[in-house]
């Protein structure tokens, strides 16, 4: 009774298409995210015609691409710069205190019983707020901004870190004491590898944190930088060359979690997810 | 065989004096794992441990292995009370517990790798007729997750088995694996024990598993464990499919069965 219908839908499945469509379709398929990044371009060059929008509210892709070339390349460079440098500077002195503390806090109840609860709060200051003090307190140079990003970053790095130190199988940890291997060996052999796939995730969210609190910082007090390139432009409403810094921004934003991903599936290639291999 | 001691013959390779472990939580309440234990094992011996969830096996385990002191009587190791974890002990875990980074090879050396931060040419090549004789010897370059749950565990077996440790500890082992690759495991693990002879303490959920690997096998309580019975198996080795198929075999069985499943057992 059953065999009729379930050998039906088998005699009416579509024949193979010409290898010339399938070609086509594939190559629609591969090219799917960029031409709906091209289409919504069009749409906004379209949109902000048709309305005939006034450029200092919102300015037309094409406008925006003009005025970054019009802006000197050696301009750009130095802002860019910059702006890279403090987001580096703040990320690397996040990651390389946020790590050891993190070890610290997974194996210490005592530590993580006083240190915990100040973290949180200064991960709940606001630190847009505490940058202005911050720049009165440690004056000119990189060292406020190093610091405002430094803020802003290291708080995902530790409590990512520390869930990955604690989420090593308990059974390891015993074959470890059960050896007679000493807590830092635990720690070194096992239990930082098994955080390394929840610390690529804090050092994928947190690069991106960097580039945020470098502009937020450039915002308070800064001579050069992409943030205050932005906040210089849009007090002269020079707002399509604002727009040009923002998409600077996003693409060194882009290209720097880009590099940490590249990173762990370089060096730690074990630790991604079986369908990203 | 090796330059350890050999122990001294009369002296029971493990012995539980009067064990008792109180656990007191984060809340101050206080449960009682062990109460009042007290057994030896032969060197050499195969014991399968079986008792309800949460009777204390585990627990049994870890004061063998130096893992967790008992708060009351004494654990002994060839006469020596247990102070911490010993040279002369392997640990198999109820999961493979691999590392996911290391290729099969080099996680059945971790321990040494682990414990003096090197690993001897000798080691590997040990590690190298280990794997072959769990039969994954085309393996030893692949990463745990390439392989089979079954195949994982044995990679943790041949693992406790790399520096020839006089005392095996299982615990549920094979509780993970499907019921055809367990009693593969079974016989398996057999084969090693009669080819190298180890004190074994095999702790299981499974009847028919203790009945088929045990020499004597210790029926615990519920909560608090205690030793309700200590049952000679007597089965002939060596033991086969047909050992499962012989009278004996149920008659033991369904004793102990009875002896879990007896009312309050399960409390």
């Amino acid at each position: 009774m059953t065999s009729p219908t379930t050998s039906a839908p088998r005699s009416s499945a579509p024949a193979p298409w010409p290898e010339r469509h399938r070609r086509l379709y594939g190559a629609l398929d591969r090219g799917a995210p960029l031409l709906a990044a091209l289409a919504l371009l069009l749409i906004w060059e379209l949109a902000c015609r048709l309305l005939a929008v006034p450029s200092y509210l919102l300015p037309t892709p094409s406008a925006i691409a003009l005025s970054a070339v019009q802006v000197p390349l050696d301009s750009w460079l130095t802002h860019t710069w910059a702006t890279l440098r403090v987001s580096l500077q703040g990320y690397a002195l996040a990651v390389l205190i946020g790590i050891p503390l993190a070890v610290a806090l997974a194996n210490s109840r005592l530590l993580s019983r006083t240190l915990y609860p100040q973290l949180v709060i200064i991960q709940s200051t606001p630190i847009v707020a505490v940058a202005p003090i911050i720049v009165v307190v440690l004056g000119a140079g990189d060292a406020p901004r190093v610091v405002i990003t430094f803020l802003i970053t290291f708080f995902p790095i530790v409590v990512s870190t520390v869930t990955g130190l604690q989420a090593t199988p308990p059974a390891m940890l015993e074959l470890s004491r059960s050896l007679g291997a000493s807590r830092l060996r635990a720690v070194r052999d096992i239990q930082l590898p098994f955080a390394v796939p929840y610390i690529f995730s804090a050092l994928r969210i947190s690069v991106t944190l960097a580039i945020i609190g470098a502009v937020v910082a450039e915002f308070v007090a800064a001579e050069n930088g992409l943030g205050f390139f932005i906040a210089f432009s849009t007090s002269f409403f020079k707002v399509p060359q604002a727009f040009a810094a923002l998409v600077v921004l996003v693409s060194l934003s882009l290209a720097l979690f880009q590099l940490v991903s590249l990173t762990q599936r370089l060096v730690f290639p074990w630790s991604l997810p079986k369908t990203e291999k | 065989m090796t330059t350890r001691m050999e122990p001294g013959g009369e002296r029971p390779a493990i012995r539980f004096d009067r064990v008792g472990q109180v656990f007191t939580s984060s809340d101050g309440s206080r449960v009682t794992a062990l109460e009042d234990v007290s057994f030896t094992l032969r060197r050499h011996e195969f014991v399968a441990v079986i008792g309800p969830s949460g009777c204390g096996k585990s627990t049994l385990l870890r004061i063998i292995a130096g893992l967790v002191r008992p708060t009351d009587g004494q654990a002994e190791i060839y006469g020596l009370p247990v102070t911490g974890p010993r040279e002369e002990v392997g640990i198999v875990f109820q999961q493979p517990t691999l590392l996911p980074w290391l290729k099969v090879r080099d996680n059945i050396t971790f321990p040494m790798k682990h414990k003096h931060g090197r690993v001897t040419a000798a080691e590997k090549e040990r590690a190298d007729q280990l794997l072959e004789m769990v039969g994954l010897g085309d393996f030893a370059h692949k990463r745990p997750d390439e392989l089979s749950g079954g195949m994982q565990q044995r990679v943790g077996i041949a693992r406790a088995l790399l520096h020839d440790p006089d005392i095996l500890l299982m615990d549920e082992p094979f509780s993970a694996l499907d019921a055809l690759t367990r009693d593969e495991m079974s016989f398996e693990l057999l084969r090693i024990w009669t080819e190298r002879p180890k004190t074994v303490l095999f702790i299981t959920h499974s009847i028919p598993e203790a009945l088929l690997l045990a020499d004597r096998i210790l029926v615990m309580s519920a909560r608090p464990g205690r030793v309700r019975e200590i049952i000679d198996v007597g089965l002939a080795r060596p033991r086969s499919m047909q050992t499962l198929s012989e009278p004996r075999f149920h008659d033991i069985a369904n004793h102990i069965r009875a002896q879990v499943f007896r009312p309050g057992a399960l409390a």
